[in-house]
């Protein structure tokens, strides 16, 4: 390990610095939510237009709204439930070495 | 603007606040994680859910949860065999 300090002082703790690191830190945290988010803006629309919009009128009808609702509601369990797999899984996995 | 890191000449990754290069680390994992489980998530979407129930209904959440774990086995198991057939 690295005995590193601060770089802005002489090591001592730099309120202001350290107020900088905690806006970045909140800055790529939201920065890497909203990625998520428009994944699955992506593939919800993907996957929910080809289940719902089989023929694509002039507008969506109401019977497609209630199958977008439906879907949406489904691919999010859907991605829950496959997370909670995929990190059952990995450490099943890594218990057996 | 301050910047990150400081310091002059030659910094070398040590220069990198322990800090943020821990944090950083921690959420490009939890990123790397995500990606994967959208792409299983799209990958066994098609393999189970064929028709919209309004409800999840147990035979879709126990296939989704096959379908996860063997698909992890089959990665595995291509790798395995690609390392044999390369140490042949």
């Amino acid at each position: 390990m690295s005995s590193y300090k601060s770089g802005f002082g002489n090591g001592g703790v730099d309120y202001g610095a350290s107020q900088e690191k905690g806006r970045v830190m909140e800055q790529v945290r939201s920065q890497i939510a909203v990625a998520n988010l428009q994944e699955m803006i992506m593939k919800m629309s993907d996957k929910c237009f080809r289940k719902c919009v089989t023929s694509p009128s002039t507008s969506l009808e109401s019977r497609e709204q209630k199958c977008l609702g439906t879907c949406m509601d489904r691919y999010m369990e859907t991605w829950n439930i496959v997370s909670r797999a995929y990190s059952d899984k990995l450490r099943k996995d890594s218990g057996q070495h | 603007m301050s910047s990150f890191g400081g310091g002059g000449s030659g910094g070398g990754q040590s220069d990198v606040d322990p800090e943020m290069q821990r944090f950083l680390q921690l959420e490009s994992q939890k990123a790397q994680m995500n990606v994967r489980v959208h792409t299983f998530t799209d990958i066994c979407w098609d393999k189970c859910m064929d028709k919209l129930g309004t409800t999840m209904d147990g035979r879709s959440e126990r296939c989704l949860v096959n379908c996860v774990e063997r698909f992890l086995d089959t990665t595995n198991f291509i790798i395995n065999r690609l390392e044999k057939l390369g140490s042949k």
